[in-house]
Formats: structure tokens, sequence, C-alpha cells
């Protein structure tokens, strides 16, 4: 067959845009990776173990073990994603071999690289990347990254710091979009971002790739909260699978992130659904601990 | 003047709406029974079809585009929305609208890494071939003869039409070439009564 072409940058960023509207959610087995199908969700981010996990037990979290990821594949007709540290390309070689549908080069595993992300640009499976600015987040995409994510701070059930991440990065595209061409050189400077995504940015009034959000989602109202907020869709951590009922929830946080603009149906989906993961509030997590410092 | 709706609830609805926008046409995101009345033609994006499907049938969203297209209602599905059209879907029993009578694979052409685009002609068209962009496509492994094959590639068919629905495999939303979707919106704009 002639001129077929893959691993475009096309269709790393297409995919992404299929996933739009929808819920991602964390899974540890084929089984719940099965729950998270009948719940709705649009993917599933095969794990070894949820962030609030990683956080409690501590160690190096590292990509997990092939063979869970390559059961979880056969479970579900859905996209798969996994994990990989940060700067670790022999880790994202694995997964592309594996045969995964997009990489998450995450702050949830501890970073293996201390200055240099992974060169996504040379893979032909696309990568999603965390961020918690604009510059972060465009430098990310010009790495190569196809999707971004707002960092939030993973595994803590608290919404703040997405919320916190998703208002900087709106902000900082307002600023963008009212700023003359030696003002972008200027924030270049200030941001690290680079000057043509900067360009872009201010010509779309958008992050050139699908924004979600990530990082404390716990309950429908959260996720219809950063929906409201102008996210593309929503990753779920630890938030179904550390709550009581994680059908329910994962249900009910499929159908405030479609429905987000409307209350009635939020009111609806809130009802009984048992308790939420705990969480943590903020000023319990140590600087050190905060997996959001991760990445350059 | 033509009015299109695009099933909102999952997917790639924004790339659809600025492809309307383009053309000049009215458009109206679809989330509810109420949202389709009044529509000539019904858009299902790109997504998941397993999501879709589920929300789809939540609040009968399904049921009134059912209604509406025996009613002469145009529909195109692209990728998932050609999924949710298809009456078999094989080895899955997942929630779908059932108007096209052909047999889909979900994934037959692998998972991302396998996902491509490639030019095909689409003779209805005429040159030149469109770019089409496949990704984690459904494979159409069968159509009834009362199904045309508008285009297709490697033997098998990627853009089929039945009275006023289409289906394409591959996303014409994603590229500049907005042909696919003209060419939709004069077929839901028809007087071409429904089958």
């Amino acid at each position: 067959m002639e001129d077929v072409n893959r691993g475009t940058w096309r269709l790393k960023k297409g995919l992404a845009d299929m996933l739009k509207g929808g819920v991602i959610m964390d899974v540890t087995t084929p089984e719940q990776a099965k729950i998270a199908e009948e719940a709705g969700a649009v993917a599933v981010m095969a794990l070894e173990r949820v962030p609030a996990d990683v956080r409690a037990q501590g160690g190096v979290a590292r990509m997990a073990d092939p063979a869970i990821v390559e059961q979880i594949c056969v479970a579900v007709t859905i996209p798969v994603m996994g994990k990989v540290r940060l700067g670790h390309f022999a880790e994202a070689q694995v997964l592309a071999a594996l045969g995964i549908d997009y990489i998450d080069e995450s702050e949830v595993l501890t970073p293996a690289d201390e200055r240099y992300h992974i060169d996504k640009h040379t893979f032909a499976v696309p990568f999603v990347c965390g961020a918690k600015d604009l510059g972060e987040a465009l430098r990310r995409i010009a790495e190569g990254a196809a999707m971004i994510r707002t960092k939030g701070e993973p595994g803590t059930g608290n919404i703040v710091e997405a919320i916190r991440h998703v208002r900087l990065v709106s902000e900082q595209i307002r600023q963008v979009r009212n700023s003359s061409d030696a003002e972008l050189v200027v924030l270049t400077r200030d941001w690290g971002a680079p000057l043509e995504l900067l360009r872009e940015v201010r010509e779309l009034g958008r992050l050139p790739v699908v924004n979600f959000a990530a990082g404390g989602v716990a309950t429908p109202a959260d996720a219809s909260l950063l929906m409201q907020l102008g996210c593309d869709g929503i990753f779920v951590g630890s938030g179904v699978f550390k709550s009581s009922d994680p059908l329910a929830r994962a249900k009910a946080i499929v159908r405030a992130t479609t429905h987000y603009q409307d209350p009635q149906v939020l009111l609806e989906v809130s009802r009984n659904l048992g308790e939420a993961m705990r969480g943590l509030e903020m000023s319990t997590v140590a600087a050190p601990d905060r997996m959001q410092e991760r990445g350059w | 003047m033509v009015k299109i709706g695009v099933l909102a609830l999952q997917g790639d609805v924004r790339e659809h709406l600025d492809v309307l926008r383009v053309l000049g046409t009215e458009a109206r995101m679809v989330t509810r029974p109420a949202h389709v009345a009044g529509l000539q033609g019904l858009i299902l994006p790109g997504g998941e079809s397993t999501t879709i499907g589920r929300l789809m049938v939540e609040y009968e969203v399904d049921q009134a585009i059912i209604a509406a297209a025996r009613e002469g209602l145009g529909i195109l599905g692209t990728c998932a929305g050609l999924i949710l059209l298809a009456d078999n879907i094989v080895g899955s029993q997942q929630p779908r609208l059932g108007l096209l009578p052909v047999r889909v694979r979900r994934n037959a052409y692998g998972r991302q890494v396998d996902s491509f685009e490639t030019k095909i002609d689409v003779p209805v068209l005429g040159p030149p071939p469109v770019r089409a962009v496949f990704i984690r496509a459904p494979l159409v492994e069968q159509v009834s003869d009362r199904v045309d094959v508008l285009a297709q590639h490697g033997g098998h068919p990627v853009l089929i039409q039945k009275g006023k629905i289409l289906g394409c495999s591959f996303h014409p939303e994603l590229t500049n070439d907005t042909r696919i979707h003209q060419y939709f919106v004069s077929l839901a704009s028809s007087a071409m009564a429904p089958e």
C-alpha cells in the first residue's frame, strides 16, 4: 500500500481529541479496568499502585510490571495508557513495544532524570505530560507531548492544587492573547516557554493540544468544577478505587463530566455515593512529598 | 436554513462544529432528546463508542435519534459514530442505534501505533483524493446490499451510505478538507425520503 503514514503528530493529537469530554481512570487490575469501562471511562491508566498508595507506601515508584499492563490491555476495548518515570525513555520503550496506546511521563513515579524529560518526538506512540503552568505545558509540547494534564497534587483527594494549576494556565493564556511580539519574547525568558508555541497559543486562545485535569479529583462535583473552568476532560487517580463504592462513583463522575453544565444532573448523581476517599489537607503534605514539584 | 446537530456526549465535538462553521451551516450541540427536534442532520462524532453509547441510552437520546431517522433525519457517523450506527458489532453487546445494516469489528486495525493516515479516492467527491485519518478505527467487515460503498481501503468499505445515513471509519473532521461534510449537509437537506 502506498503513502501510508503512522505515528504522525495528527494521529497522536487526534487520539487525545477522541478522549475529550471523557474520564480516564487509574486501574491496577483487569477487574478494575472492566469496572471503569462499564462505568463509561474513555480510557484506563494501567498502574501497579494508585497515587494514594505510592504516597502512603513510599519507596521508589516505577513503571508497572508489563504483565499487569498486558492483562489490562486484553481485558478492555477502550485505550490503555501507562505511566513511566520522568526522563526514563527505556521504560517508555518497554510500554511502546507492548503496544500501549498512550504513555504518561508522570511525576507520580519517582523521577529518573533530574534535568531532561523524554524526547517524545522519537516515539510513534503518543505521550501525555503533567504541567502546573503554561511554560511547563509548552516545554512538554516542545518535547513532543500530544496531550497535557494539570498536575494537581496526586493521591490527596484534594482538588485545590488542580484548581490552582488550571486557573494559572487560563490566566497566562489570557495574558499571552494580549501580548505583543516583544512581550512574548520576555515571556519566553520568564516562563521558559518556546516562542513559536507562545505565538500558537496567542492565535488559538488555548493550548495547542488537548488539556485534561488531574490530581485530587474525588467527587462528581470536582469533575464538573474542572470542566466548567475549561478543561477538556478528567483523569481520576485514587478517587474511584479508594472510595467505598467504585462502580457507582465512577459512573457518577462520568455523568458529571458529560453534563457538567447541568446542576440537576450533578444533584442526581451526587446522592448516596457512599464514602469518598478520605483525602489529605495540603498543609499536612510536606514540601518534599509534593509530587507536583517534580518536572523541569 | 439547514440546521445540523452534533451529538455532544463525548468525543471530538469541537472539530465537527468547526467544520460546520467553515461551511456556514447553523449548528447545535445535542445532549438531550429535545435537542433533536428541528434538525435536518445529526453528526455522531469520533470518541469512545462504549462511552457515548452508554450516555446516549441514559436520557433516551438514542430513542429520539432513531425516531427522527425514520422521519428523514440525515446522520453522519465518524469512527465511533459509525460503530454506533452499525447493527452488528462483532463480540460486543454495547448500546447502539443499529440504523445501518453492516457488521463492524472494533480495533481491528490494531492499537494506537497501528493508527494511520493515507489518501483515498472518493468517486462521488471527484478529485483530489481525501486525506483519511484512521485512529483505532473500526473495520467494516460486511455490508448489506442496501448499503452503497462510496470509498474503500484495503478491500474494505470506509465510507458507506444508506439513504440519508452516512458512515465513515476515518475522521474527515481532523483535516481541512470539508468535502465529506459538504456532501452530508446537502444530503441532509435534500428531500430524499427516509428508507
